[in-house]
């Protein structure tokens, strides 16, 4: 048994265009999502979109003598990667195999992009059983 | 000293076994590399053993000795930190209680995972399920050892790591998974049938995999037309190798080959299931293509061909399959279904195919419709465009030939 990743790539600019009806059918979808597959989930979340996104990282040529950030690291505006369709949120499934985490992922409701499925490192996983 | 008999026997066993043996020990091991190893090293110990005689079930001693060295090699991985996670495999009820799990399915499916690259599904099929060596796949696909050497690690580690399991998939499934696995055995065919490179025209190991694939594939699933589709089409294509070089490996066209060393058996074969097959609705790609290589066995010469059939099953593909390779043989059965000019008109439609763009046939198909327009200069250069595009050293003596009677 293991647990995967599923992370959910949409476009943006149509997902803000959706009126409050096609919001509220989504939310419902997911919903829906999460009864069928209850026993699996071992988490989820929705994002808000990448405009409120801050990036934190290391300034260029620095020494790599902490494996931190540190204090000066380079804050900024936006994603750490700007794509097309960006990640929108996440599930975190256990299933016994690929085939059965992608079943699982098949039945995400993402209407304007797709999902990536990836496996979780073990030792991930006894961090967040602890 | 080994006897001759024990070394063709266990050279036998590997061209045969090879496979059943290996799926087998991937059940125990649960770790591709470690299972090719145990096979690799009870293949060994057969050399030795068989000198005393060959055993009556050589696949079931091979899987024995290449067990016990799997429960060997874990004891000492126990204690060993382990690179990398073990298979998925499910648990089987212990014979004679349960049917036999079908390993060798599974391992095929495995090996044809949509979750690998089309690229690495096929490398692992011929290596795990074909018992092909690196360099021999390597050749087979352009590449050089190492860039197939890590391909083939790469897969292996993405379907330890992710959880690709080992099993054949449930019934919901497998009309898409079984999909995969006839592109695979397709391009195995394809590839063997005219090497993209190197001294031989046909690469006689792929082809007979193809065949070991095609025929494995049709005894699990003996009602899919697909699958008919599929081996119809490799017994139809195969029935010609024999005549498709000369004794000194020069190429013979398909007008040129003596159709009385066609294999009659896999002839009839092959059309039996294609009538079958395609009786199906929706017709399959395999099927159709099978069709038209039976409408080239059926003509008892080159002249007798019923072109205008074939053009028509190629309508057929290129309606529910467009590609430019399609498009390209569909316009040669124009050239001899209507003349060569016909032929450059549909050849002329793609010219401008990006896709095509370097793919010899192209030149070489337009050389020999100008050659019969009488249009020598053009031909010429035509055909000369196609010496230079072909990595394959038969192919390329052909054009050689052509060019020397258009001189």
């Amino acid at each position: 048994m293991g647990q995967y990743l599923i992370l959910i790539y949409t476009d943006e600019a149509s997902m803000a265009a959706m009126g409050e009806q096609e919001v509220g059918a989504l939310m419902a979808a997911h919903q829906r999502f999460g009864g069928t597959h209850g026993a699996a989930l071992r988490g989820g979340g929705w994002l808000h979109p990448t405009a409120t996104a801050t990036t934190v990282r290391r300034p260029d040529g620095r020494e790599r003598d902490d494996l931190a950030a540190g204090e000066d690291a380079l804050v900024t505006d936006g994603p750490y990667v700007e794509t097309k369709e960006a990640l929108g949120g996440y599930y975190v499934v256990e299933a016994p195999d690929l085939d059965t985490a992608l079943a699982i992922a098949r039945q995400v409701p993402e209407p304007f992009g797709g999902v990536e499925v990836r496996p979780l490192r073990p030792a991930m996983q006894d961090l967040q059983g602890s | 000293m080994r006897t001759p008999d024990a070394g063709s026997a266990v050279a036998d066993a590997h061209r045969r076994e090879w496979a059943g043996v290996l799926a087998a020990t991937v059940r125990v091991t649960r770790d591709l590399d470690l299972a090719e190893e145990c096979v690799q090293e009870a293949y060994a110990q057969a050399l030795v053993a068989w000198r005393d005689g060959v055993p009556a079930r050589p696949g079931a001693w091979l899987t024995t000795a290449a067990r016990r060295r799997a429960l060997d090699h874990h004891r000492h991985a126990a204690v060993a930190q382990r690179a990398l996670p073990l298979l998925v495999v499910d648990e089987v009820a212990p014979e004679p209680v349960g049917p036999p799990p079908d390993d060798l399915l599974a391992l095929l499916f495995t090996c044809c995972h949509p979750s690998l690259t089309a690229e690495a599904r096929v490398a692992l099929t011929l290596r795990l399920l074909g018992g092909l060596s690196t360099p021999e796949i390597a050749r087979a696909f352009l590449v050089s050892e190492p860039t197939m050497a890590a391909r083939l690690t790469r897969a292996k580690k993405k379907i330890a790591t992710a959880g690709v399991p080992f099993r054949v998939p449930a019934p919901e499934e497998l009309p898409r998974r079984l999909g995969g696995v006839l592109a695979v055995v397709h391009l195995v065919l394809t590839t063997g049938h005219t090497a993209p490179t190197g001294a031989t025209l046909v690469r006689d190991d792929l082809l007979d995999r193809a065949h070991d694939l095609a025929r494995l594939l049709r005894s699990r699933f003996p009602d899919d037309p697909d699958v008919a589709g599929l081996l119809a089409l490799v017994l139809l294509t195969d029935a010609r190798r024999a005549t498709r070089t000369d004794t000194g490996g020069a190429l013979v066209l398909l007008a040129d080959q003596d159709r009385s060393r066609w294999d009659a058996a896999m002839i009839a074969e092959g059309r039996s299931l294609v009538l079958g097959a395609l009786t199906s609705r929706p017709v399959g790609r395999y099927a159709v293509l099978a069709a038209i290589a039976a409408v080239h066995a059926d003509a008892p010469t080159f002249d007798d061909t019923d072109w205008p059939e074939i053009v028509g099953l190629y309508d057929v593909v290129l309606a529910r399959w467009p590609s430019p390779v399609v498009a390209l043989n569909r316009a040669v059965a124009v050239g001899f279904a209507d003349g060569p000019d016909a032929g450059l008109a549909a050849l002329d439609a793609l010219a401008g195919e990006p896709r095509l763009a370097g793919y010899g046939y192209l030149a070489a198909a337009r050389g020999e419709l100008l050659r019969r327009a009488g249009r020598r200069e053009e031909a010429r250069t035509a055909l000369e465009e196609a010496a230079l595009l072909t990595a394959n050293d038969v192919e390329h003596e052909l054009l050689a030939g052509r060019l020397e009677t258009l001189r």
